[in-house]
């Protein structure tokens, strides 16, 4: 039924725009010159007067009428929902909904009938309504249109207010849907903060949220405070991300230094395409490559040099996710080198530098922000990963710094407490909203930190 | 880019190296020599043969319309056309008696006497002091701090830029209007004590005011340096310049006094570039 009118009122668009079109080059007198704007605006003035506002109504009756009925319907049976539950009336409404305008019925009674009736009754007002006051507003934005295209009428001001008015809608979408998304995550570790002090969860040091019934309290169903520590998981997280920048970030750097200023065109045109596919491999074939080959290998190695290495280590881990985010590197790095002026190389080179010196001396430092921010993205990148820890690193939360050792990250728990059947309420659940909100609250701080680096060194060239 | 030497371009070099300088016909030393000079950008000439030469302690102005070859001829110079992968030059460029094209000479070394100025002011992201102590560094010209602080100064000074900047030394170069910034590149060019100094439109950027500065600059650095010049006005050449060669379409057209050259040119070409008559 949306899609319906939604169609319609698109052919409504597109006949207005030509009717607009012709309209204005008829009030000119076929003219140019005397219109304000050109035709095409003329048209879009129109085109938006007649649809924008009968969807603007649609998408709203959309969201609205469902719940309206609803109320109207318990409103107007109140004698038949009278004591249901929660869960039950929500039944009761499906299953008369699905009697009035079709569908799958789960089982009807007498009840249920009646309320279909005032469900269809009211279904026929709200879509004549609808369609009449879709029609009037059509018809009134043609109207009013029409008669206001002249010569000297500013169309193409309005088009252009129209489309930022949209734009500004669409990243106001984005903005509250990260508001929303903070809010809730910031709500429910606030309800996890209630049973578990802050302290304990940011300062504690032992981790094992799946004994939470046990020891001490354990009658009252309350949890044990003492084994929310998130200090394991983040030393396991830093352990892994500094692993894997020690690997990517000369790595990636150096090729991004290569692929600039020394490869040849072809070699370029080549190379930078492959690295790039690094990026696109799936995490999950990462973490297999990590838990199967690279794991198995430090292993063996490891004990050929006599030191004891658990088959599940944060080395594995950190190495492969390294060579992951070498391409976030170096593909950032290499753009950042690349807007380095070509005049400064000049320059430099004008002085008798070599290109060694020049790029060390001058172009490193001058793409310095574009780097550190090169970086910091591939650090988030790190902290957030998940698959390759998982396969590779262990579920054990180990607070080491042994990189041999099994450890656990922030994101890894987040996935073993969510994972299985869950009450909603428990402090188990919703220690992953804290880990969340912890997560969220070190990728905001390093990204904030990545844009101070780059504004406080940016336009010193220009 | 390679050199390409044919035999006998390689005696006629040759028989021109000698242990004196060469000297023209008044006798005035000549600093460099070009000869036969032919570059190509991939499969397109740009320049078809250019003899010029450049005399010791004097401005040479390199005019012509768009796209005649100047800048090209001037990069050969100190063979910044390097850096362009797809230009090849043949022919010979002596620096005094020495070969600029050769392979055994060090690029690094060629640089370090024949300096160059970029048409923008290209200041590196640095304070105004690392700009001017970037080339000393590179080549450890400087005993120490204090002698390359004295390096720095002196160079400042006789760029004309030292009065303006020496409270903010530690102040990025970019920070500077685009006149004094030019005389900082000016600077930076000074600081490794260069022999010749190349200049490609130095004062396209500026306004009038920092151009007369940078002109009155080019006549004081004339006392120690060897200055070659591409410029479009034609009352800049006729300024700074002792001689002006006149390019056109990648030939030189001729060359000589830059008084004779624009006001008894012998080319019919010439008398219609500088009565403005095309280019
Ligand atoms: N990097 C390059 N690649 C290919 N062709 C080039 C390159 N640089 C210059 N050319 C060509 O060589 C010819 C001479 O160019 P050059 O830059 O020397 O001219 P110019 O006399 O300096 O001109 P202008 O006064 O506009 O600076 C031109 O035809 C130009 O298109
Ligand atoms: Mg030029």
């Amino acid at each position: 039924m949306f899609w319906t009118y939604a169609a319609l009122l698109l052919l409504v668009f597109v006949t207005a725009n030509v009717y607009g079109r012709f309209r204005a080059m008829q009030v000119a007198g076929n003219q140019l010159s005397a219109l304000h704007s050109r035709p095409g605006y003329y048209g879009g003035y129109l085109a938006i007067l007649a649809a924008l506002p009968a969807f603007t109504l649609l998408i709203a009756w959309e969201i609205v009428e469902p719940r309206l009925l609803d109320t109207m319907v318990i409103s107007a049976k109140a004698e038949i929902v009278a004591g249901l539950s929660k869960a039950e009336l929500q039944a009761f409404l499906r299953d008369a909904r699905a009697i009035a305008f079709g569908g799958i019925v789960a089982f009807s009674d007498a009840g249920k009938e009646q309320a279909a009736e005032v469900f269809s009754s009211l279904g026929q007002t709200s879509l004549f309504l609808k369609t009449t006051l879709i029609l009037a507003l059509v018809a009134g934005g043609m109207w009013y249109g029409n008669r206001t295209i002249a010569p000297a009428m500013r169309a193409r001001h309005f088009v252009e207010r129209t489309v930022m008015a949209l734009l500004i809608l669409c990243s106001a979408v984005a903005i509250f849907t990260t508001i929303g998304i903070v809010l809730s995550l910031v709500f429910e570790s606030l309800m996890f903060f209630r049973q578990i002090p802050v302290l304990d969860f940011v300062l504690g040091t032992h981790w094992s949220p799946q004994s939470a019934f046990e020891g001490a309290g354990a009658e009252q169903g309350e949890a044990n405070t003492e084994i929310f520590g998130a200090i394991p998981l983040l030393v396991g997280t830093m352990l892994i991300t500094a692993i894997a920048i020690l690997v990517a970030a000369p790595v990636g750097l150096l090729s991004a230094i290569y692929l600039s200023d020394y490869a040849s065109t072809p070699v370029r045109a080549i190379a930078k395409p492959v690295l790039e596919i690094l990026a696109g491999i799936p995490t999950v074939v990462y973490g297999f490559f990590a838990a199967l080959t690279v794991a198995p290998f430090i292993r063996g190695w490891g004990e050929s040099l006599g030191l004891s290495v658990s088959s599940e280590s944060a080395l594995a881990a950190g190495l492969v996710m390294g060579i992951m985010i070498i391409p976030f590197v170096s593909s950032l790095s290499d753009d950042v080198i690349n807007a380095v002026p070509q005049s400064l190389r000049d320059g430099s080179a004008g002085l008798g530098a070599t290109r060694s010196e020049t790029i060390r001396r001058v172009v490193l430092p001058a793409a310095l922000p574009g780097i550190v921010s090169a970086l910091i993205l591939a650090i988030s990148r790190a902290i957030g990963e998940t698959m390759i820890v998982v396969m590779a690193a262990g579920l054990a939360a180990n607070m080491t710094v042994n990189p041999l050792e099994a450890v656990t990250t922030v994101t890894v728990q987040i996935v073993t407490l969510l994972v299985g059947d869950q009450e909603f309420d428990s402090a188990k659940t919703l220690a992953a909203f804290a880990l969340g909100l912890l997560l969220f609250c070190i990728t905001l701080a390093l990204n904030i930190f990545a844009l101070r680096v780059v504004k406080k060194y940016r336009e010193q060239y220009d | 880019m390679a050199l390409e030497m044919t035999t006998d371009t390689e005696s006629a070099m040759n028989t021109m190296i000698s242990a004196r300088p060469a000297v023209s016909a008044e006798g005035e030393t000549l600093k460099m020599r070009g000869r036969n000079v032919k570059v190509f950008y991939g499969d397109k000439q740009a320049l078809h043969g250019v003899d010029l030469d450049i005399r010791k302690n004097q401005v040479t102005s390199l005019i012509g319309p768009s796209g005649c070859g100047k800048s090209t001829f001037l990069r050969c110079l100190n063979r910044m056309n390097d850096t362009i992968d797809i230009c090849r030059v043949q022919g010979d460029i002596l620096l005094d008696n020495d070969d600029v094209y050769d392979p055994h000479i060090d690029v690094v070394e060629l640089r370090a006497r024949v300096g160059m100025v970029f048409q923008k002011p290209n200041p590196f992201p640095k304070s105004i002091f690392e700009n001017v102590a970037y080339g000393p560094r590179i080549h450890g010209l400087a005993q120490g701090k204090a002698d390359l602080e004295n390096i720095v100064a002196s160079s400042l000074q006789r760029a004309g830029l030292f009065e303006e900047v020496k409270d903010r030394l530690d102040e990025p170069g970019t920070g500077l209007s685009g006149g004094q910034q030019q005389r900082l590149c000016i600077a930076r060019a000074i600081a490794v004590s260069p022999e010749v100094i190349l200049m490609d439109e130095p004062c396209s950027a500026l306004d009038p005011i920092a151009t007369a500065r940078v002109e009155e600059l080019m006549d004081e650095l004339r006392q120690n340096y060897t200055i070659v010049i591409v410029t479009h006005s034609m009352q800049q050449a006729a300024r700074v310049s002792q001689r002006t060669a006149f390019f056109h379409l990648g030939n030189l057209v001729e060359e000589g006094l830059t008084n004779d050259i624009f006001t008894n040119p012998n080319d019919q070409r010439t008398q219609d570039y500088i009565t403005g008559r095309f280019g």
